[in-house]
């Protein structure tokens, strides 16, 4: 009796519902998720691989990966200087407009794509208020070049550098600072040798976190791209295009190379994250 | 003698030239690509007045954009808030194996294309997926229809609220929640009084992120939808028809209700993240004041 009266106690301090929460959990995840990109595969699997090879490997599809993979590096690094440049100032000093500035640096995840494509191309276009001026001094175009995919793209990737440094850079204790430079230390070696590399884990995250952001970009991209292909058509944009021919086969290739790009991207940030949160639990 | 202190952690104040050239470096880089996007939207929707603003909202077409959005939204939202408080639960409050996995597969959306994210459902129930010839025999349109909007909609939120919610509740623990069993409280009392006060902040913050990308989702969505106007195109879609037709100051109307959304998404989310704040300093005041 009394065994089981405590059997019956113990088990009542055990939070109920895990079976109902974790069987709707699988069940949604698979429905939604897990199904239709596992059917994507099927179908591509379906495709044969030699006309699989040959449809990814078309020079279409390779000068819109160039385009994507390549603009969306730049605009990465972009980022991480003034992502980097952007969490100091937030974090290290105090001045008037701060905490406006903080809240503003989410817009990119509140705004929706299609809006900051169509703004970002009336600014950037050769009549607009920011085009204009840079078109008359260094008679650059951005709109409809890859230099408004840039633009694009570090709009959507800029809060990723910002907000996984910010953390990281609260939690840095001043006192290994004050220590480096109480033993000689100049301010830029304190700054190399000692913020640098506690930094460097959450950096490399905000990194790849824009990048893989960067590169299934579509919405803020077409309004500002000009797509043209060959020079600046984006691969999520020729998946479209190949959708809108009817050409499924080729859609769903590409497709699949752009799903296994993600997961591996996928993988590698949460190894990263894993990395930066044991380098700040040191 | 009065004692003077040294003076205040100099190593930790930058030069003049470095402090300034940060902060001017920041702001001119945030203005260049916030703010100025920011007000754009809102100077083109007015560029020709109120009255012509106010017209782009009385054309049949916008309207029914915005009540197919709100539609969406009302379903998309709703669904994933139950899935991610019973994610977040499981997750948080128990032990099993491959719970990693689970998690890392939960934020499989956030990695995939939008774009993609609406060819699958394509390559599903489109007249050319595994269930189209079945859908068709049946009369059940989902692609370039409702269904599928939600369907896409759906998969691009989908781990919004859980990832907010799985590790604010990993750091509260079950403590609290243990104790209230112990008191008596049936599990739901325990989930109502006791869990919910302590997320509702986190929660209110993935909702309403959740919101602001199923209102403006447009890559997955467009894919899906057909762009049937009146009958298929949210207010996003409708934007890029309006604007691909040079009708800027309807494109730009539209976009400014969406603008909108999102200043407030921000405004909410300064807030409850502010109230989060405040929440675990008021439990760790008391260590921090000695430290």
């Amino acid at each position: 009796m009394a065994s089981r009266s405590l059997q019956l106690w113990y088990k009542r301090l055990v939070l109920p519902g895990f079976g109902v929460t974790i069987g709707f959990t699988v069940v949604y995840l698979s429905l939604i998720v897990l199904i239709p990109l596992a059917a994507t595969f099927a179908k591509a699997s379906g495709l044969g691989w030699d006309s699989f090879f040959r449809m990814v490997t078309s020079a279409r599809v390779v000068a819109s990966y160039q385009v994507t993979f390549g603009i969306s590096l730049a605009a990465a690094i972009i980022n991480v200087l003034f992502g980097m440049a952007t969490a100091w100032i937030l974090v290290r000093y105090r001045f008037p407009g701060r905490k406006f500035l903080d809240a503003v640096v989410d817009l990119p995840f509140a705004l929706p794509t299609a809006v900051a494509g169509i703004a970002l191309a009336a600014i950037y276009s050769t009549n607009g208020w920011l085009g204009k001026p840079i078109f008359a001094l260094t008679g650059w175009k951005i709109a409809y070049t890859q230099l408004g995919i840039l633009v694009a793209l570090v709009f959507v990737g800029l809060p990723f550098v910002v907000r996984t440094l910010q953390p990281v850079l609260q939690d840095l204790d001043p006192e290994f600072e004050e220590a480096a430079a109480s033993l000689g230390a100049s301010r830029f070696q304190t700054f190399m040798r000692v913020v640098a590399p506690e930094l460097f884990p959450s950096l490399l995250t905000g990194f790849a976190l824009a990048f893989a952001r960067a590169v299934g970009e579509y919405g803020s991209v077409v309004f500002i791209a000009g797509n043209m292909p060959m020079k600046t058509e984006i691969v999520p944009l020729l998946i479209i295009t190949k959708l809108e021919q009817y050409d499924y086969r080729g859609a769903t290739a590409i497709a699949v190379v752009m799903l296994v790009i993600s997961f591996v991207m996928l993988l590698l940030i949460n190894g990263l994250q894993r990395w930066s949160r044991g380098a700040n639990a040191r | 003698m009065a004692f003077t202190p040294p003076k205040a952690r100099p190593t930790l104040h930058d030069p003049w030239y470095i402090r300034g050239g940060l902060v001017a470096a920041a702001i001119i880089f945030l203005a260049l690509f916030l703010l100025v996007p920011l007000c754009a939207v809102f100077y083109e929707a007015l560029q020709k007045g109120l009255g012509a603003y106010f017209a782009a909202f009385g054309d049949p077409a916008a309207q029914a954009a915005i009540r197919l959005t709100l539609l969406v939204a009302a379903i998309a939202v709703p669904a994933n808030l139950i899935f991610g408080v019973a994610a977040a639960w499981a997750i948080a409050k128990f032990r099993f194996p491959a719970k990693s996995l689970l998690v890392t597969l939960i934020d499989l959306p956030f990695a995939v294309s939008p774009v993609v994210s609406g060819l699958i459902y394509v390559l599903l129930f489109g007249s050319q997926g595994w269930f189209g010839p079945l859908l068709q025999a049946h009369g059940i349109k989902i692609i370039f229809a409702v269904p599928g909007i939600v369907l896409a909609t759906l998969f691009v939120t989908f781990p919004f609220i859980a990832r907010e919610l799985i590790p604010l509740m990993q750091a509260q623990g079950n403590d609290e929640e243990q104790a209230a069993l112990s008191l008596g409280a049936s599990g739901w009392q325990t989930f109502w009084r006791v869990t919910l006060p302590n997320i509702r902040w986190g929660l209110l913050y993935g909702v309403i992120l959740c919101n602001a990308r199923a209102m403006g989702e447009f890559g997955a969505v467009s894919v899906v939808s057909g762009h049937i106007r009146g009958l298929t195109n949210t207010i996003p879609l409708q934007v890029e028809i309006l604007y691909n037709e040079y009708n800027y100051v309807a494109a730009f109307a539209m976009a400014s209700l969406l603008a909108s959304v999102a200043l407030v998404t921000l405004l909410i989310k300064s807030v409850a993240e502010w109230r989060i704040r405040a929440t675990e300093k008021a439990s760790t005041n008391q260590n921090l004041e000695y430290a």
